[in-house]
């Protein structure tokens, strides 16, 4: 598509979004995988329609405030990124905006409150931790109460318990032969919210070979930072991640949207001494599943009786990093039946802290995504991010629990039934 | 009251966009070399709401555009400036499904594939299938009477629409046709389908279903030259075989379709799919034939799918070709002209020598069994004079295609971009009892004010019918 953006004087964040309009052929491909689309039927909350109205913007045509409530509606699933056939990255275009916006649009006091609550609790768990402990404890007491979305989204999101998270050893041998030695990211809220999922995933990979090192240094992806548009933030947390990991072959997630934050790093650092660094430690960060089946795959031991899965494409993983062949083989090999639920590509709303944020759009999609899984039948469903599984959890019934990737294959391995331990974990 | 007055009545406040942001993103469709900003756009829930909103327009005289997803490759959903865009994606509920009767009745704004998707518990589906089909909708279906690949089989859009609710540009509501095969007096659902929004928009749709083929038989053949793959479509077609379709993609457009969607195509000069399909034991003795006559064709390399899933993966690449191209360019525009079969080698070659000609680079990807080429003219916006170049480029096939013996467009429409080139294809008297059709239906020339025919819109008066061609032939 043409367009007027002064390139020159907007820099190398200029060029990354004047590439990805320059490439949007208007065609509407991506209509039909994106949520808001989908929810709402307006073109200004569509993949293309947003890639105008940015377009807009950046050649000073739209002042920014107008366009800001379709912009920021955006989940920034990237969907459209995978049914897009003129190759539009359209996620980097949407991050590098909300970064280059950031400082430029107003945000009410109370808002930039919470934000900023947000941003300096949720990535770091010896902050957040206290504070989600308070919150789960006074949960019975707070759901009743008429306080604004904003409190509520987030209180509702909180488990009924909060478990306790033993510390991390600093090295996991590998069982038998060691085929890798990688670097487990543990990651923030999900530590503090589930620390069972690192738990199994460091078990799963031992299982399969793989030595673990929970460095000492990481700290969060700063993903939550980057996708707020709070750049600084983000580049502090990435700068001490690329010292952290500098020592091992691979940096193992298991989060989507960690995962792909990590690999996001170069933006990040566009032009900067660490850019080179950045691409270095993004190309090393894998996803479990995808280092299970490069260092081959050993399957536990089968379910007795046979398990039906849904399998929940998480959005960061399917469209953002391209992972969808991964889990569904290794789960397969685990002697698994997987089902298909309709509108796989279809954002379950959780989307980071979308949730929070506009937590309207997000009821809808969360409810939808539920009743697609549960028309599949599935005794479980499972997914490799913790926001999916919070997120969907609230609108499935508690019959079907939904479990993470590593801790359904932990379960496996250690000959538990995953209906029954679902289920308590569900509860 | 004014006109904007009126319609705050009539719409809830998020249904009715006035906005500048809310408007920019509607001001072109997928031909995005030409844009409009409408005065207001309206979104639709029901009909009665659309009738409303047309009755306002023509009250107070405000050009209106119906659209849906805004695929369209020939700027036909291209809103007017200071009129009203109706824009029904949220009409899109799909009115009834009789699988007896074989039958859909169906809002404007239900996307294509929806309605086969919808049909597939009953073994039955939707047949025209152009690429944009999971995205478009059948209201602009019916509008541009769209084809696909599989229409060589099938036929167009209108094939398959057995009767119309419309309203006319005066606010009237109109039945065209009924739900049996076999209708009463002038086919006028089928005079409506393809007139491109001027004569009204459709309401309520009624579509044949067919029931789906038994099996399929999907062949890949590779040519090292165009020409050759254009010569073994019409080898096919004297041998007496009716596949499903045919189609065909030059060395551009398979590098852009695999850059896409990684169809897992051979990289070569052209690439010839050819489906077969109906019931299993004649598409089996049909294969047979179709290996015998593409194997004297002087194919470099043959694949036949082996699986449902090697099948999508082909027409998926197939069917992302346009788009892709933007991998290859930052601009493109897409041609539609027609050609008789039997002089698609001839058509080609000239193609090619147009594209040296001029320095642009022109893609092909085309319905090769029905003669429906589309080359894709590359170009640079960005670079002084190069649109103008294209669209010149682009004027000289079109010819091409007409004195040859075929038509300006297969399927994609008039719009805005061909009306210049109606003169070629017909006669003064041609285009005026066009415009007299028009000036009956719409005598304030409100529907899509400015599309397909040449004259129109570029009248001194606003409005009125009196266009160059009227003028110098009335």
């Amino acid at each position: 598509m043409q367009h007027r953006i002064p390139v020159e004087t907007l820099g190398q964040e200029g060029e990354v979004m004047a590439h990805a309009i320059e490439a949007c052929v208007h065609c509407g491909f991506c209509l039909p995988t994106c949520p808001t689309y989908l929810v709402l039927g307006e073109e200004m909350d569509s993949p293309r329609g947003r890639i105008f109205l940015m377009k807009e913007v950046l050649e000073g045509n739209l002042p920014l405030e107008e366009t800001l409530p379709y912009l920021d509606r955006c989940l920034a699933c990237q969907a459209c990124v995978t049914a897009c056939p003129s190759g539009v990255p359209y996620g980097e275009l949407i991050a590098t905006f909300r970064l280059h916006t950031e400082g430029k649009r107003h945000r009410y006091p109370l808002e930039k409150v919470y934000r900023q609550a947000l941003l300096r609790l949720l990535p770091y768990p010896e902050r957040f931790r206290p504070l989600a402990q308070l919150g789960s404890r006074l949960k019975p007491l707070l759901q009743p109460l008429p306080l604004p979305k904003a409190l509520k989204a987030p209180i509702a999101l909180l488990p009924d318990h909060l478990p306790k998270e033993d510390p991390y050893q600093e090295v996991y041998p590998a069982k038998g032969v060691t085929k890798a030695r990688v670097g487990l990211l543990l990651g923030c809220a999900q530590r503090v919210l589930r620390p069972a999922i690192n738990r199994a995933t460091i078990r799963v990979l031992q299982e399969n070979g793989v030595e673990v090192v929970a460095v000492r240094e990481q700290v969060c992806c700063g993903a939550l930072n980057l996708h707020a548009g709070d750049k600084e933030g983000a580049k502090a947390l990435a700068r001490q991640n690329l010292k952290a990991f500098r020592n091992v072959d691979y940096v193992v997630t298991n989060a989507a949207g960690c995962g792909s934050g990590m690999k996001e790093y170069p933006l990040l650092f566009l032009g900067e001494p660490e850019e080179e660094e950045a691409r270095a430690l993004a190309a090393k960060v894998k996803d479990l599943t995808v280092i299970l089946e490069e260092v081959g795959f050993t399957p536990p031991p089968p379910p007795k009786p046979p398990l039906r899965v849904a399998y929940h494409d998480a959005c960061h993983l399917a469209h953002a990093q391209g992972v969808r062949e991964a889990p569904r083989s290794i789960l397969k090999a685990a002697g698994l039946e997987v089902l298909e639920p309709k509108e796989w590509e279809i954002c379950c709303g959780s989307a980071g802290t979308y949730n929070l944020f506009q937590p309207e759009i997000a009821e809808v999609l969360g409810r939808r995504k539920a009743e697609n899984l549960r028309a599949t039948e599935p005794h479980l469903v499972v997914s490799g991010n913790i926001g999916c599984l919070t997120q969907i959890q609230a609108y499935l019934e508690r019959g079907i629990p939904i479990l993470h990737t590593a801790e359904l294959l932990e379960m496996l391995y250690l000959g538990q039934d995953p209906r029954e331990k679902g289920a308590t974990l569900a509860s | 009251m004014g006109f904007l007055e009126e319609l705050r009545a009539l719409f809830p406040p998020g249904r009715l966009l006035t906005k500048e942001a809310e408007l920019a993103p509607y001001e072109s469709d997928a031909l995005t070399a030409y844009r409009k900003r409408p005065l207001a756009v309206v979104l639709p829930e029901r009909k009665e709401e659309v009738v409303e909103a047309v009755r306002l327009c023509y009250r107070h005289g405000v050009p209106f555009v119906a659209r849906g997803s805004g695929t369209s490759l020939s700027g036909g959903s291209l809103p007017v400036e200071g009129g009203l865009v109706l824009a029904l994606n949220r009409m899109n509920r799909i009115l009834r499904l009789d699988p007896k009767a074989r039958i859909a009745v169906v809002e404007p704004g239900v996307v294509n594939l929806e309605v086969s998707r919808r049909a597939a518990p009953f073994g039955l589906y939707y047949a025209p299938d152009p690429s944009s089909q999971p995205i478009s909708t059948l209201g602009g279906n019916v509008a541009f009477n769209s084809g696909g690949a599989h229409c060589l089989k099938y036929g167009m859009t209108a094939n398959h629409v057995l009767a119309l609710e419309v309203v006319t540009p005066k606010g009237e509501v109109v039945h065209l046709g009924g739900p049996s095969l076999e209708g009463v007096g002038p086919d006028l659902h089928g005079f409506f389908v393809g007139t491109e929004g001027l004569l009204g928009v459709a309401l309520e749709i009624t579509l044949r279903l067919l029931p789906k083929p038994e099996a399929y038989h999907t062949l890949l053949a590779a040519y090292g030259s165009l020409e050759a793959a254009g010569n073994a479509v019409s080898q096919v077609i004297q041998s007496g075989l009716l596949p499903g379709a045919m189609e065909i993609m030059d060395r551009l457009s398979i590098e852009a379709a695999e850059a896409a969607v990684k169809a897992g195509y051979p990289q070569v000069e052209a690439l010839l799919i050819v489906e077969l399909e109906g019931p299993k034991e004649e598409v089996e003795e049909e294969a047979k034939l179709l290996a015998q006559v593409i194997g004297e064709s002087g194919a470099t390399e043959v694949r036949i799918a082996q699986s449902e899933a090697e099948r999508q993966a082909i027409w998926k690449g197939r069917k992302a070709a346009f788009s892709a191209v933007g991998r290859l360019s930052p601009d493109y525009l897409v041609q539609d002209g027609v050609v008789p079969r039997s002089r698609l080698g001839e058509a080609l070659r000239e193609i090619g020598r147009l594209s040296q000609a001029y320095g642009l680079r022109v893609a092909n990807v085309f319905h090769a069994g029905d003669g429906n080429l589309h080359p894709l003219v590359l170009y640079d916006g960005k670079k002084l004079g190069e649109l103008e170049r294209a669209e010149e480029l682009a004027g000289e096939i079109l010819k091409l295609c007409v004195r040859l013996g075929g038509s300006l467009t297969g399927e994609h429409g008039i719009g805005v971009e061909k009306k210049g080139y109606m003169p070629e294809m017909f006669a003064p008297e041609d285009l005026l009892a066009m415009e007299r059709v028009k000036e009956a239906l719409d005598p304030k020339g409100l529907a899509n004010r400015g599309k397909v025919l040449p004259g129109y819109g570029q009248s001194p008066h606003q409005g009125g019918l009196k266009t160059d061609l009227g003028e110098l032939y009335a």
